[in-house]
C-alpha cells in the first residue's frame, strides 16, 4: 500500500499535534500572502479549512510523491475549489509542490490558476470551482475502487454554502444506496457564504440530521482541533456499509482576528498593513 | 428491395457488451434509463460494472468523471436532451476541462421523441458540445458506424460525446468500413454539388443524390460523422471542387454541423454558397419524428431541392 506522507507512527500524539499546528499556521500565512499577491482569492475559506487540509495531507491520505497518478493512491477531491490558497500551500507544505511556485499564484500563464487544474498541477484530482461538482466525482471514485476491489479510499472536502447545490444530494443519496463506506465527505462548516451567513441565506441546519437522513454515518468535530480531526479520520468508516460524513465546525478566517467570522472576507484582499498584521498574529498563534 | 432499417442502439448495446468482455475497465452508468439505452443485457451480464444513479444527470456525469479517475472507462448513457442539457456544466468542467476519459452517450437525440415535444427533443446538443475544448463529438450514420465508433472511442484516451438516434436507418457503410475520428468518408462521388450530412440524415442524403442523378446533377455525399475533430480537408475539397454545399442534420440549423462546416468554408480559397438544413431555430410542433422531419424538409426531396438551387446557380 502507498504510505501516508508522514508515517509518524513512533511520534507521540503531542509531537504530531505540535507539527500539525505549525504546518497549518504555515498554510495560513502562505494563503494570505498569495491572496495579497494576486489581489484575488478566497482567504476566509482558505483559513477555515487549513487545519483539515494539514491533517488530511499529513496523516490520512496515502499518496506517492514520485507518482501523482499512482493507481492505488487515495483520492482527494477539493470540491470547494475556490480555496486554492489553502490547497496549493498545503501541497507545498508537504513537499508535493515547489514552495517557490506559490509566488506565481494567478500570475499570467502560471499553472496556479484561481481554481485548480489537474492537467497542470500534480496531485489535483479534479478541476473544481463551480460548486456541487466534487461529491459526484468522489462518488465515482469510490465506485471505481469497489468495482476493482481496491483498498484505496476517497475523500471530498465540501463548503457548507456549497451544499445548497442539489447535485450534492443526488450524490449523497446514491452513495448510501451503494453502501460506499470507502467514501468520506468532510464539510467545512464555517457558516458563511459569499454574501452572508448561511443561515441568513438558505438555512443549512439541521445539517447533521440531513446527512444522517440521506443514509450517512455522521460525526461532528471541531475543525480546528487536531485531536478531534485525527480521531475521526482514524476511525473511518464510522459505520461499515455506510459512507461517512465529518461535519467540521470551523470559523471562517480562523487565526486572524479581523478576518474571522466576517462575510466580507469571503473574497477580501488584505492591504500591505493588514497582511503584516495578519502574519504577525499567525506567527504568534501558530509559531510557524 | 429496400435495405433493412436498423436501430443503432442495438449495435450500441451489443458492442458495449462485447467490449466489456474483452476489457474489464469498461463500465456503464445510466440515469434510470435502463431500457431506453438498451442496456438491460449489459446489466444482467455485468451487474457490478453497471451504475444506475437514478434520475440525476449532474450526478451521472460527475460519477463518470470519478470512475475515469478511478481507472475505469465509463460509458455514461442517457437521453441526449437530459444528458447534455441538465449536465452541461459537468460535461464542460468534470469531463472536458478535466480531460477525463469519459464516453458520454446521448441516446434518442434530435427529434426522435417527436410526439413527446420539445422538452424531449435534443436539437441543441451538437451546438453545446462541439464548443467544449478537449471533447470529441461523434454522430454515427448507421449501425456499422455505431459499432466502429464505439470501438474507436474506447481505444482513445479522452472525453467523447457520442450522439445516437433511435430512428431505424439502413446501413450506408459496408462491413469493411473503418471509422476514424476527423475522417469523413465520401459515400458517393460528385462534382456539381456536395451534400455533407451527419447521423441518420446520411441515408437521406444518399437518396437525394440518387434523385439528383436522374436529373443530370452529380452530387457528392460526405458522411461527416466526426463533428469534432471536423474533417477540414473534406470540407475544403467540397468548397473547391463543387458549386455549393448543402449540410443536413437532425439538429437546429444554428451551431451544429452546418455552422461547423461554414466555419471552414469561409476560410477556403473558394467560399462557395451553402444551404444549412435542419430545424430552423424553433421549438418543433407536435408530431412523430418522421412527420417533423418531413415538416421541416429534412428528407430526400428537401435536400434535393436545396442542392438543385446551388447546382443551377451561375
Amino acid at each position: 500500500m502507498i504510505p501516508r506522507i508522514e508515517e509518524e507512527i513512533n511520534d507521540t500524539e503531542a509531537a504530531q499535534i505540535s507539527a500539525l499546528r505549525a504546518r497549518a499556521g504555515w498554510i495560513r500565512m502562505r494563503s494570505l500572502e498569495m491572496v495579497h499577491h494576486a489581489r484575488l482569492g478566497h482567504p476566509g475559506g482558505d483559513l477555515s479549512c487549513a487545519d483539515i487540509l494539514a491533517t488530511l495531507y499529513s496523516h490520512v491520505l496515502h499518496l506517492d510523491r514520485s507518482q501523482p497518478e499512482a493507481p492505488g493512491r487515495d483520492r482527494f477531491v477539493m470540491s470547494k475549489g475556490h480555496c486554492t490558497g489553502a490547497l496549493y500551500s498545503t501541497l507545498a507544505s508537504v513537499g508535493l509542490l515547489d514552495e517557490s511556485e506559490l509566488k506565481t499564484y494567478m500570475d499570467p500563464l502560471s499553472r496556479l490558476n484561481g481554481h485548480p487544474d489537474r492537467n497542470k498541477v500534480p496531485f489535483v484530482e479534479a478541476n473544481t470551482g463551480p460548486l456541487g461538482h466534487g461529491m459526484p466525482i468522489a462518488l465515482g471514485c469510490a465506485l471505481a475502487a469497489r468495482m476493482q476491489k481496491a483498498d484505496w479510499r476517497t475523500f471530498v472536502l465540501l463548503g457548507d454554502g456549497e451544499l445548497q447545490e442539489g447535485s450534492n444530494w443526488e450524490a449523497a443519496m446514491a452513495a448510501s444506496h451503494y453502501g460506499l463506506d470507502n467514501l468520506t465527505a468532510i464539510v467545512d462548516r464555517n457558516r458563511i457564504q459569499q454574501g452572508d451567513f448561511t443561515e441568513n441565506t438558505i438555512r443549512m441546519n439541521p445539517l447533521a440530521d440531513r446527512w444522517w437522513s440521506f443514509g450517512w454515518a455522521v460525526r461532528e468535530v471541531d475543525g480546528h482541533n487536531y485531536r478531534e480531526l485525527l480521531s475521526a479520520l482514524n476511525s473511518l468508516p464510522f459505520d461499515p456499509g455506510q459512507p461517512s460524513c465529518i461535519i467540521a465546525h470551523t470559523v471562517k478566517g480562523k487565526g486572524v482576528s479581523f478576518i474571522e467570522n466576517r462575510p466580507e472576507w469571503h473574497h477580501g484582499v488584505p492591504t500591505e498593513e493588514q497582511l503584516a498584521a495578519a502574519l504577525a498574529e499567525l506567527k504568534e498563534k501558530y509559531g510557524a | 428491395m429496400e435495405p433493412e432499417a436498423k436501430d443503432c442502439r442495438e449495435a450500441f448495446s451489443q458492442t458495449l457488451i462485447e467490449m466489456a468482455a474483452a476489457d474489464s475497465r469498461i463500465v456503464a452508468v445510466v440515469n434510470d434509463s435502463v431500457s431506453s439505452t438498451r442496456l438491460k443485457g449489459f446489466h444482467s451480464k455485468y451487474p457490478a460494472r453497471f451504475v444506475n444513479v437514478g434520475i440525476a444527470e449532474q450526478n451521472m456525469v460527475g460519477v463518470g468523471a470519478g470512475l475515469a479517475g478511478g481507472g475505469t472507462i465509463p460509458f455514461v448513457c442517457g437521453a441526449s436532451c437530459f444528458l447534455t442539457g441538465r449536465a452541461l456544466e459537468q460535461i464542460k468542467v468534470d469531463v472536458g476541462y478535466s480531460r477525463r476519459n469519459v464516453k458520454l452517450c446521448g441516446m434518442s437525440s434530435g427529434v426522435a421523441y417527436g410526439e413527446l415535444g420539445p422538452t424531449h427533443h435534443s436539437i441543441e446538443d451538437l451546438a453545446w458540445t462541439r464548443v467544449i475544448a478537449n471533447l470529441t463529438v461523434i454522430v454515427p450514420a448507421d449501425s456499422v458506424e455505431t459499432e466502429q465508433a464505439m470501438r474507436a472511442i474506447a481505444e482513445m484516451d479522452g472525453p467523447v460525446f457520442l450522439r445516437l438516434s433511435r430512428m431505424p436507418v439502413p446501413d450506408v457503410h459496408g462491413p469493411d468500413y473503418r471509422f476514424a475520428p476527423g475522417k469523413a468518408p465520401v459515400l458517393r462521388p460528385g462534382n456539381d454539388v456536395a451534400i455533407i450530412a451527419t447521423g441518420v440524415m446520411v441515408c437521406r442524403a444518399l437518396q437525394a443524390a440518387e434523385m439528383l442523378a436522374s436529373e443530370g446533377i452529380s452530387a457528392r455525399v460526405v458522411n461527416m460523422s466526426s463533428i469534432r475533430p471536423l474533417d477540414h480537408q473534406a470540407v475544403l475539397d467540397a468548397a473547391e471542387t463543387t458549386r455549393g454545399i448543402v449540410t443536413i442534420e437532425e439538429h437546429s440549423t444554428l451551431g451544429g454541423l452546418g455552422g461547423a462546416v461554414a466555419e471552414v468554408v469561409v476560410g477556403s480559397r473558394r467560399p462557395v454558397p451553402m444551404r444549412i438544413l435542419g430545424i430552423p431555430g424553433v421549438f418543433a410542433p407536435t408530431g412523430s419524428a418522421e412527420f417533423l422531419l418531413d415538416h421541416f424538409g429534412l428528407n430526400a426531396e428537401g435536400i434535393a431541392k436545396a442542392a438543385r438551387e446551388l447546382a443551377q446557380r451561375n
